[in-house]
Parts: C-alpha cells; sequence; structure tokens
C-alpha cells in the first residue's frame, strides 16, 4: 500500500489555511464556497451540520415508533385475516422454524436502526468534547452507520413485492400496512442524518489534545 | 510539512480533512490516508473501459429486471407471477402512491440514472475525445446517488419474501430475481475498478467547463 506525501503531525487544510472539496478531494483557499474543479458547495466545517443531524435524528426517531406499533403487512386468506408488526412477523418466522430468515428481520429492522439512532446521538454528542473513545474508532462507527443503514429497506421492499405478488382474488391476499411507509420514511431519514454528519469534525483538536497546548 | 504553494498538487482526505501532496500511485497500487485509512486514490489501467462496460451490461439488466417477473406464486390452481412493473400497478392510491415512487426510485430509477450517468462522464476517455458538456456535474451527481441505489438490497428482499411465504403457496423465482443477482455483483465489481480521484484528475485535465 502506498501513502502520500505523509507527514507527521498530520496537517489539516483548515490548519493550512485551505478548505477540501468533499466530492473532489482538492484543496482551494480558505473562503471558497463552490469548488471550481467539480461544482460541489465547499465548507471548511459545516457549522450547521450537526443541527441538520440531529434534525433528521429526531425525524426518523419519531417515524420508528409508528412503524412497530402498525401492522406491516396485512394477509387476508379464505378463513381469516392477520395483521402484523415488523417484529411479529418475525416471531411469526422462528415459529414457522424459518430462524434465518426471522433473524435477517430483526437485524434488518430492528437491531439496525436501534444501533443507528445511539451511533449518530454518539456521534454528535462526541463532538467538540474530549471523548474517551478514540477518534479511530469513532471513524469507524460513522463508516458503518453509512454504509449500513441502507439494508434496512429490505423490510420495505419485501412488503412491496408481497403486496404486488399475493393477489389471488379469494384465495389470499396480502396488503401493506401504514408501518411500511413510517418505517420507510424512518430510514430514509436516518440515512440523511447520517449524511449530514461532517466526519471531519471527528478530527477536529485531534493534533492539539496530541501535542498538550490545547 | 506540505508544500501548499502549488494547489493543483494537493489532495485532501475527504472523510478526516488532512492535507497531503499528491504522488500519482502507481497502477494498481492504493493511495490510503495515513490517519483514517480513507482510500484517496486507486487507479487502474484501462478502468474506464472496464466501467463502461459493466455500465451498459448493468442498464440492460436494469431493464430486464424490471419486466420479468421475479417471483411466481401458485395456490390450488390460482397463479400470480410479479414484475418490477407489476409493483406500481399493485397499488397506486392513498398512502402508498409514495411508497410506490420510493421503491420504484430506489430499485429502478437511481440505479439506471446513475449507469447512464457514469456512461456519459467515462465514454469520452475510452475513444481519447473531450468530455462531453456537463460531465463534472453529472460525475458529481453520480457519487451523490451512490447510497439511493438499492438494487442488490432487492434482490435480498426477494429471497426473503419467497422463504416468508413458502409454507402459504408454491413460489418460484422468474428470471428477473437472476438478473438482480448478477446485477448485485456486477454494481460491486464496478465500485471496485471506479477510482473516483482518477476520473476527478482526467476531467480537470480538460478544459474547464
Amino acid at each position: 500500500m502506498e501513502r502520500v506525501g505523509f507527514t507527521d503531525p498530520v496537517l489539516t487544510a483548515r490548519d493550512a489555511g485551505l478548505v477540501g472539496c468533499r466530492s473532489c478531494a482538492r484543496a482551494w483557499p480558505m473562503g471558497t464556497e463552490v469548488c471550481p474543479n467539480c461544482g460541489a458547495r465547499v465548507q471548511s466545517r459545516s457549522r450547521r451540520s450537526l443541527q441538520r443531524v440531529w434534525a433528521w435524528w429526531l425525524a426518523g426517531l419519531i417515524c420508528y415508533v409508528p412503524a412497530n406499533i402498525y401492522p406491516m403487512l396485512e394477509t387476508r386468506t379464505l378463513v381469516h385475516t392477520e395483521s402484523a408488526t415488523i417484529v411479529g412477523g418475525a416471531v411469526d418466522l422462528a415459529a414457522h422454524g424459518a430462524y434465518g430468515i426471522a433473524l435477517i428481520i430483526l437485524v434488518a429492522s430492528v437491531v439496525i436502526p436501534v444501533g443507528k439512532f445511539v451511533s449518530i446521538a454518539f456521534l454528535a454528542l462526541s463532538v467538540g468534547r474530549i471523548s474517551r473513545t478514540s477518534p479511530e474508532a469513532r471513524h469507524g462507527v460513522h463508516e458503518i452507520v453509512e454504509y449500513i443503514g441502507r439494508w434496512s429497506m429490505i423490510d420495505v421492499f419485501v412488503v412491496a413485492i408481497l403486496s404486488s405478488l399475493v393477489q389471488l382474488n379469494a384465495v389470499a391476499a396480502i396488503q401493506p400496512g401504514p408501518a411500511s411507509l413510517a418505517f420507510a420514511l424512518s430510514v430514509i431519514f436516518t440515512m440523511l442524518s447520517a449524511q449530514a454528519f461532517d466526519p471531519r469534525m471527528i478530527w477536529d483538536g485531534i493534533e492539539d489534545q496530541k501535542a498538550g497546548h490545547l | 510539512m506540505v508544500d501548499t504553494s502549488r494547489l493543483d498538487d494537493l489532495i485532501v482526505c475527504t472523510e478526516c480533512d488532512a492535507l497531503y501532496r499528491v504522488r500519482q500511485p502507481e497502477r494498481g497500487q492504493v493511495a490510503v490516508c495515513a490517519r483514517c485509512h480513507t482510500v484517496l486514490a486507486a487507479p487502474r489501467a484501462k478502468a474506464a473501459l472496464q466501467i463502461v462496460a459493466l455500465a451498459v451490461a448493468t442498464l440492460i439488466l436494469i431493464v430486464g429486471a424490471a419486466v420479468f417477473p421475479f417471483l411466481r406464486i401458485e395456490v390450488g390452481g390460482v397463479a400470480n407471477a410479479a414484475s418490477v412493473l407489476d409493483i406500481s400497478y399493485a397499488f397506486f392510491d392513498g398512502f402508498l402512491t409514495v411508497l410506490v415512487i420510493a421503491t420504484m426510485s430506489m430499485i429502478l430509477a437511481i440505479p439506471a440514472l446513475r449507469t447512464g450517468l457514469i456512461i456519459y462522464v467515462l465514454a469520452p476517455f475510452i475513444v481519447d475525445k473531450p468530455a462531453l458538456p456537463g460531465a463534472r456535474a453529472a460525475f458529481r451527481v453520480a457519487q451523490q446517488l451512490r447510497p439511493w441505489a438499492m438494487a442488490e438490497i432487492f434482490a435480498i428482499g426477494c429471497a426473503v419474501s419467497l422463504v416468508k411465504i413458502a409454507d402459504l403457496a408454491q413460489v418460484t423465482f422468474g428470471p428477473a430475481f437472476w438478473m438482480f443477482a448478477v446485477l448485485t455483483v456486477l454494481i460491486v465489481i464496478q465500485q471496485k475498478f471506479m477510482c473516483s480521484w482518477s476520473v476527478w484528475n482526467a476531467l480537470a485535465s480538460q478544459t474547464p467547463s
């Protein structure tokens, strides 16, 4: 592996009086607003980024409540109609012996979303404070949250697939429940929340702390 | 210290803001941020040709995956096969419209748009022609759309659905399921080949647009 022009301690673009473009990685003089190379908006640190993180985070959390209370799927067969919530559906699957699939649904719809809410809140709270968690670890958390968040959409897709597929007139029909929309919105909002977080803030002040002149 | 007198020579880590002086990595080598280990550059030989070839294949598969059925169900003589386009017909009322639009965009429209934009940006490089107008904006949008292209997640969703209703009815995979599976592999390989730093470099060496 090659490392380009590595200097220790690390000089950041901001320390050098420059601003880096997060789209194309070029450096420009401080105060540049639009990257002349790729046309993206550039900001040394988006000061309002934390507000956006919290706004999307809250919207996602609010949507996550009805997503768990209301039914995700309504199944109507000849004999009866039943509706299942996210957790209820996973429990049903496990009861039928499909433990693997039940686990996928539980991980995608419960573990990942809850983990995301906790992780994003942790990252946003640790900015600007002296955190006991190393920046490397926090950076890892941010990478995982950004990478894994989209996989929560599995359950929404399953609902869309089942309700278009199982339309067998009198025999059986599956309809999406209100939770499907709430859950989709919750996933979208938390993805926006994670994207709004500026990971450069994790590393700010690290060099000063290391050098001991805060 | 990094010499900051020539801005063209600098590369900034997009994740942690560390500043480096560019040294063209050898083909096949990877430049990694020393602090946060984000990949800064990973140029490959003939990458443009490979990416465009994969992108064309991806576009064809997206069209196929949209029109062919991905699952087929049969219960007591009543059968139904669903394609992705059927999802949009199945429920087009009330709050579900939002859900349908979101699903359609994430599994078809955004992957197709992204692939189209990448072809638009990279195809001229294969034939040594100057970049097409708006190539920079096109590439920027293609990068921003990346997390919202979810064709591969839909493939997993098909498999989960099959198991979910396996005891309710007889279910079989249709051709579109296999297309989504291949699509997933193609998208992963394409992302492996794609070095955005090299693309921006190639676009920057052209006359400014």
